[in-house]
């Protein structure tokens, strides 16, 4: 389900990283907690994140979500193809609906987030909580 | 699941817009037990009734159902309600869960009639079964003729063998019915429904369609639209306050209120931009902050954003653009009539 090679946050976004650039985009237990998504609000292509910074809104039928940026680094790409079919997200998070591309600052930044394993972990813990 | 009055209620099943959808071409089964139920009996019911809610309960046959505000001395709502007349000594109000002991105290605590009213709450389960195919369904499990049953009028009869109030009412602005009956029951008769409605593509339904078919269909929803701050005037609920049935709680303020005026007004929006005014938005009119969004969501049916506010008088004609200010940024929208959406038949 979680993708080895993605590292996760606890605001449930993912990261992958190829070298100098980073996908980012929102694991499926996100997408599944905001139910249908209707629309996505993204940053400009040029636009320079903090970590931790908003990278955006994505917005489901219930409510609207904001989106932290798992690390820092300056937007090279948007997923342009959410803004006709936003419920992307809810098919597809971890591969075709991904949100935004950087060109990182430090690819070194993401040793800090959680791996496949901790992140299944931590949602397991959340899933507890909910039903308790 | 999510916590709502009190209650473990789903928030969706297949999808908000799947539900929503459902009910708008189909049909959908809602499990709406949470919804509170207040019996009033005696030589007094109807005296008690008509002191304590706005709309005008005499007008009603037995048989009949009336939506209502339960009012306080200020004329505003404790609670909105379905006033359902069972017959001349008994009448059963419908009411929202959350409000349903607020309400008990308030209308026991307004009681000098020759009248008892009881929370029977826990004596009833109910079911919402809505949509255009709804009465086909529940058709098949009763012997009690559907068809003849008027919107806003209710037969007592078996489902199947389970003694049910079958209310040709909802929430949803589609047809359908809500029945009341014995809460050992509910699981059998969610059940049975669910198979009847199989080939018709009957869809469990949650919180979150039953909020956005009702904002589709123009209705208020307690603690957004209306609460103990708003007036049926104010709200677009002048057809259910009838000032000429003589007094109840609150009469005077709204007599006084209605020579007046109203300084805000509940109107409809749809969105001209992209993003939705939600839940608490300010409203911008000509550069200044206005009002405030009660209520926004999509309207999967209409596919639109669409939302209701409270906006100055002078403000509320239909085709007026405002601004609803979204995390800081003022986004575009046009006041629209409501109810958005209104079925064919």
């Amino acid at each position: 389900m979680y993708p080895n090679d993605y590292r996760y946050t606890k605001d449930h976004e993912w990261v992958k990283v190829d070298g100098s650039t980073g996908t980012i985009g929102i694991t499926d237990y996100a997408q599944h907690e905001l139910g249908d998504v209707v629309f996505v609000e993204l940053p400009k292509v040029g636009a320079q994140l903090k970590t931790g910074g908003s990278l955006g809104t994505v917005e489901s039928v219930k409510a609207v979500s904001e989106i932290f940026c798992p690390v820092s680094g300056e937007v090279t790409e948007i997923n342009l193809a959410l803004g006709n079919a936003p419920e992307r997200i809810n098919q597809d998070p971890h591969n075709s609906a991904w949100l935004i591309k950087l060109r990182l600052t430090d690819a070194k930044e993401t040793s800090g987030l959680m791996d496949a394993a901790a992140y299944e972990a931590y949602i397991a813990e959340k899933s507890k909580e909910h039903s308790a | 699941m999510v916590n709502f009055g009190g209650w473990d209620m789903p928030l969706e099943y297949a999808g908000i817009l799947a539900e929503h959808d459902a009910v708008r071409t189909g049909a959908g089964l809602f499990d709406v037990s949470h919804m509170g139920e207040i019996e009033v009996r005696g030589a007094g019911a109807l005296e008690l009734v008509q002191w304590v809610t706005c709309n005008n309960a005499a007008k009603l046959a037995v048989g009949q159902a009336q939506y209502a505000g339960l009012m306080t001395p200020q004329g505003t709502f404790v609670d909105d309600l379905l006033v359902h007349k069972i017959s001349d000594m008994h009448y059963l109000l419908c009411v929202n869960a959350g409000n349903q002991y607020g309400d008990f105290a308030h209308i026991v605590a307004s009681n000098r009639f020759d009248a008892k009213a009881e929370n029977a709450g826990p004596r009833y389960s109910q079911l919402a079964i809505q949509g255009p195919r709804a009465t086909a369904i529940l058709q098949k499990l009763t012997q009690v003729p559907l068809e003849p049953i008027r919107y806003y009028h209710f037969a007592c009869g078996k489902v199947d063998a389970v003694e049910c109030l079958i209310a040709r009412t909802g929430y949803t602005g589609e047809d359908g019915f809500e029945i009341y009956f014995d809460p050992q029951f509910s699981e059998k008769l969610w059940d049975k429904l669910m198979d009847a409605g199989q080939s018709a593509g009957i869809q469990p339904c949650g919180l979150g369609a039953r909020n956005t078919l009702r904002l589709e269909a123009g209705m208020c929803l307690y603690g957004h639209e209306i609460d103990d701050t708003t007036t049926p005037w104010e709200a677009g609920l002048a057809w259910i306050c009838k000032l000429d049935k003589g007094p109840f709680l609150g009469s005077d303020v709204l007599a006084r209120q209605k020579q007046a005026g109203i300084e805000r007004k509940l109107v409809g929006f749809e969105m001209l931009d992209k993003r939705i005014g939600r839940d608490g938005y300010p409203v911008i009119i000509a550069g200044q902050e206005a009002g405030r969004v009660t209520s926004g969501c999509p309207a999967p049916f209409l596919k639109k954003n669409i939302g209701m506010a409270y906006v100055p008088p002078k403000s509320a004609c239909i085709g007026t653009e405002i601004q609803i200010s979204i995390r800081g940024q003022a986004a575009a929208a046009r006041i629209i009539a409501l109810p958005f959406y209104k079925r064919l038949q």
